[in-house]
Order: structure tokens, then C-alpha cells, then sequence
């Protein structure tokens, strides 16, 4: 059952000064070990790295010191084991909805056939039937992002990662987004690691919940959301759930003043 | 009036855009006709006409047009199928940016029609010689905008590429190109625009064809009137490539509109 998937491993990240200034630390030499169908909230104020985080495991971005290791494999460079969601709509806009989700199918030449049906699946398991062949200038934010976790589950990665997917969305969508990825999570059981700076969202999607501080990012707390499965949206109101938001407002509210101190 | 920014409606935008021809050529037939302007230096409207209809019926012009159709033609496209892919390599490369973006910037400002005489002296006064001055002022135009076109693509797309499991070459043919695939059209478009002055002045030098030649011929004969129809010819040509290119780039590109 510990199946370890992804390890952390004293990873940091300074970014050099612009333009003479003293360099930035954005993240202090954090650990972190997600064991496979964990699903992993990183929840902090904004600026506390907790993207930088999530590019160094998707490998758009180098630790400085430290390293990142899927399967015993230590990460170099970004690769179709990690899928990625974007905060920003990352669909090709040249490609239709269906050509998108078999973007990855097809650099990895899987024949036409197998990649018609893989893409099929995934339509419908975002409910996107009859939008195949829309561009993504068509679609709604809601029905973007809904394709962008289509594309990046196609291509069956190791784990998936998300960084802050649906902070552009407004509510009502998000609420359904939510309930959709993890409809698939709980179905599927993928390994994910989730960004956002949205408590409410960080606990009912997770297994565990990851507080980080504010910059220089680390670790603050990590703490495991025991709510059953499947999970309803009435649950955001029951007494667990809330427990859960008023321990987790109250860490997260000491890091946001002291990174307005800061700023 | 309108408020700033306020859109027409596609009848009367059709409408307006007509009416200042009319304008125009009733501006230039009251100078002509009304005896404002000597004749000598302006001919009027009617008398162009005639002019353009003797032109086209009894001297061959429609073959000027077409060497001039020709020149520009072949001349542009040897331009695009060299400057597209530099450019291209250039905007994804930045090590070949580097080595190449100081001296084409360089290269692009020297005039195409100051060349004239040296390609004489080289291609002699052929085709190449056309070919090659319209190559020489749209070449570096290409590059240098391509490259920049290129180097402005959305960096969140090529990343979404690669943790899609695209190498290098993968971002190349798959994101970079078709990304920018319309603003190169766009581009091309641009340029030929360009091309059609540089290919007469190629022609008012040297040159035995051509609608560039037939102006120069018309000047020592003082026939105001063919050389403003030559004027015009270049004028409506250029309107219809230009609306060719744009609706071959709306069914190129479906995505851009959709």
C-alpha cells in the first residue's frame, strides 16, 4: 500500500537577482513523498512557491539544490509521465477539441485507430460528446480546462499535476470542476498533485493537504483529510469539513499577513 | 458621429469604402476636365481610359502585365521558401538568432532599388536580374519578422507541449509552426506588397517588358494618361492579391476565427 511514487527530496529554489538586486528564495529545501493514488492538495498564499514547486516536478523549472524522483527515476526534463493543467488555457488553439486530447497520443505514435478510441473515452469522461470538433476559441473557460485534464490524462501519466486549474473559473463552474476531477480521480485513481490558494477546494479534493508557508516557501503542515469517498458537494457543509476549513484558514491566515508584512 | 470604436455595419462599410473612389476620381475630373491642370502634366480620367484601352488592344500591354505578374511572383516566392525556414530556426534557436539578427537588421535596410545597378553589372539585365532585386528587398523583411513572430510564442503552449511528452523538434513542427502559421501568412501578405514597388523600379531600369517599362516608355512620349493606367493596373492587382491571400488565410485557418 506505500507505494511510493514521487519523492521530494530537499528540493529548493533560489532565483537570481534582477537587475543587481539580492536573489529571490522562492523555495526553501522542502520534502515531500506522494505514495500512488494520493491525491495532494498544496494549498498557500499566493507567492509562497507552491507553483515553483509544481514546474520543478513537471521539470519546466530546476531545483537549485535537491531533486525529484518518479519511479526511481530522478527528473531531468518535462516528460509525458507528468501531465500538466495549466492555471492559463494551454489548449492548442489550431487543434480541434478531439485533436488536442490526442496531441500526446499522437507524439507518441500510437496508431490512429487506438487513438480515436482512447479519445473517446476521455470525451466522454468529461462530458464533452458532440464539442469534438469545436476549437477551443468555441469553448467556455469551464469547457477548456475540462479538455486540458482530458489531454493531459490521454496520455496515461504517473502522476498528474495541477496548478491552480481552476482559479480562472468562476464559482458555480469551479464547484462542478471540482466534482468532476474527482469523480475521475475516485474512479480512476490517479496520483495527483493539486495547487491552489482556495481552502475549501484543497480539502474536498484531497487525501492529504499540504500547507505551505509563505515565501520563502516550505512546508508547514501536512495533514490527511479522512472525509469518505465518494464525496458529495453537500459534504462542504457538514462538521468534518468545516473542522477541517477552520484549522486550515487559520494556518493559512498567518502566512497571507505575513506575506503582505513582506510585500 | 459615431463614439470611438463604435463598429459599421458590413453594408455600410462597403458603401463608404466605394464613395471615396468616386470622391477621388470626381476630385481629379473636375482638376482635368475643368481646365485646372494642364494636360500636358495630367491627363483626366477619360483620356486615361482610352489611353489604357489602346494600350491593352493594340500594344501588347497585357503581356507586360503578365512578365510584371511573373517577375513579382517568382521573385517573392524565392524570397519565402529561403527566408520562412531561416526565420523560423531563427525564432526558436536563440544561438542562431544571435549569430544571424545583427547582420540581417543590417542587410534589411539596404535599399533593394540601390542594388539595380550592381545586379546589372552581375545578372546583366534578364530576369535574374528582376528576380533578384525583388528577392533582395523581401528576403530580410521575411526573416527578420518571422524570426520575431516565432520568438513570441506563447511560452505556456510550448511548455503544455513538452509535459505532453513533445521533444524539441516536436515543439518545432507541432507548436511553433502551426502557432504561428497565420502571422506568417499575414507576413507574405505584407511583403509582396512591397515586392510590386520593388519590381518596378527594377523595370524603370534597364528593362524591355513590363508594366514598369511601359510607364518609363510613356514618359519620353509624354502620354500622361498610359502612365497613370499603368499606375492603376498596379494598383488593382495589388487589391486583388491582397484579397486573395486574405481569404486564402481564412480557409487556411479556420481555428483564428472560429
Amino acid at each position: 500500500m506505500t507505494n511510493t511514487v514521487l519523492t521530494i527530496d530537499n528540493v529548493s529554489r533560489v532565483f537570481p537577482g534582477m537587475r543587481g538586486g539580492a536573489p529571490v528564495r522562492a523555495l526553501e529545501p522542502t520534502n515531500l513523498s506522494v505514495t500512488e493514488n494520493d491525491f495532494i492538495t498544496i494549498l498557500g498564499p499566493s507567492g509562497c512557491g507552491k507553483s515553483t514547486l509544481l514546474r520543478i516536478v513537471a521539470g519546466l523549472d530546476k531545483p537549485t539544490s535537491g531533486r525529484v524522483v518518479l519511479k526511481g527515476q530522478e527528473i531531468r526534463a518535462p516528460g509525458a509521465d507528468r501531465g500538466m493543467v495549466f492555471q492559463s488555457y494551454t489548449l492548442f488553439p489550431w487543434l480541434t477539441v478531439a485533436d488536442n486530447i490526442a496531441y500526446g497520443l499522437r507524439e507518441k505514435s500510437v496508431p490512429s485507430s487506438m487513438r480515436r478510441e482512447i479519445v473517446a473515452s476521455y470525451i466522454d469522461k468529461v462530458g464533452l460528446r458532440g464539442f469534438e470538433q469545436h476549437y477551443p476559441k468555441q469553448l467556455s473557460g469551464g469547457m477548456q480546462q475540462r479538455t486540458a485534464i482530458a489531454r493531459a490524462l490521454a496520455n496515461d501519466p504517473a502522476i498528474l499535476l495541477l496548478d491552480e486549474p481552476f482559479g480562472a473559473l468562476d464559482n458555480q463552474t469551479r464547484s462542478l470542476m471540482q466534482e468532476l476531477l474527482l469523480g475521475i480521480w475516485e474512479r480512476e485513481r490517479k496520483t495527483v498533485l493539486f495547487v491552489t490558494h482556495d481552502i475549501e477546494e484543497a480539502i474536498f479534493l484531497a487525501s492529504r493537504v499540504v500547507v505551505m508557508t509563505a515565501r520563502p516557501g516550505q512546508i508547514k503542515a501536512d495533514i490527511p483529510v479522512e472525509l469518505p469517498h465518494p464525496r458529495h458537494y453537500r459534504m462542504k457543509t457538514s462538521i468534518e469539513f468545516s473542522d477541517l476549513k477552520a484549522l486550515l484558514t487559520e494556518e493559512i491566515r498567518v502566512e497571507a499577513m505575513r506575506a503582505s508584512e513582506v510585500h | 458621429m459615431r463614439r470611438p470604436l463604435e463598429p459599421v455595419s458590413q453594408g455600410l462599410r462597403v458603401v463608404l469604402g466605394i464613395s471615396f473612389f468616386v470622391l477621388f476620381v470626381a476630385a481629379w475630373a473636375f482638376a482635368t476636365l475643368g481646365g485646372y491642370v494642364s494636360r500636358t502634366f495630367l491627363a483626366d480620367p477619360i483620356t486615361m481610359l482610352q489611353d489604357g484601352w489602346l494600350l491593352l488592344t493594340k500594344f501588347g500591354f497585357l503581356t507586360d502585365i503578365g512578365v510584371t505578374v511573373w517577375r513579382v511572383v517568382g521573385g517573392f516566392i524565392l524570397a519565402a521558401v529561403v527566408a520562412v525556414p531561416i526565420g523560423v530556426l531563427m525564432g526558436a534557436y536563440k544561438p542562431f538568432e544571435a549569430f544571424l539578427e545583427p547582420f540581417i537588421s543590417f542587410a534589411r535596410y539596404l535599399p533593394a532599388s540601390a542594388f539595380v545597378p550592381l545586379l546589372i553589372l552581375w545578372a546583366g539585365i534578364g530576369e535574374m536580374q528582376k528576380l533578384l532585386v525583388i528577392f533582395i528587398g523581401s528576403v530580410f523583411q521575411i526573416i527578420l519578422m518571422v524570426a520575431v513572430a516565432v520568438g513570441n510564442t506563447r511560452r505556456d503552449l510550448v511548455e503544455a507541449a513538452y509535459t505532453l511528452g513533445s521533444n524539441d523538434r516536436g515543439v518545432v513542427r507541432r507548436v511553433l509552426i502551426p502557432a504561428n502559421a497565420p502571422e506568417i501568412a499575414e507576413i507574405l501578405r505584407l511583403v509582396l506588397g512591397w515586392a510590386w514597388t520593388y519590381v518596378i523600379v527594377a523595370e524603370l531600369i534597364g528593362s524591355s517588358s513590363g508594366i514598369g517599362h511601359m510607364i518609363i516608355d510613356s514618359q519620353a512620349l509624354l502620354a500622361t494618361g498610359q502612365m497613370i493606367f499603368g499606375i492603376i493596373v498596379i494598383g488593382i492587382i495589388g487589391l486583388i492579391s491582397d484579397f486573395m491571400f486574405k481569404a486564402l488565410n481564412r480557409t487556411l485557418f479556420p481555428w483564428r476565427l472560429a
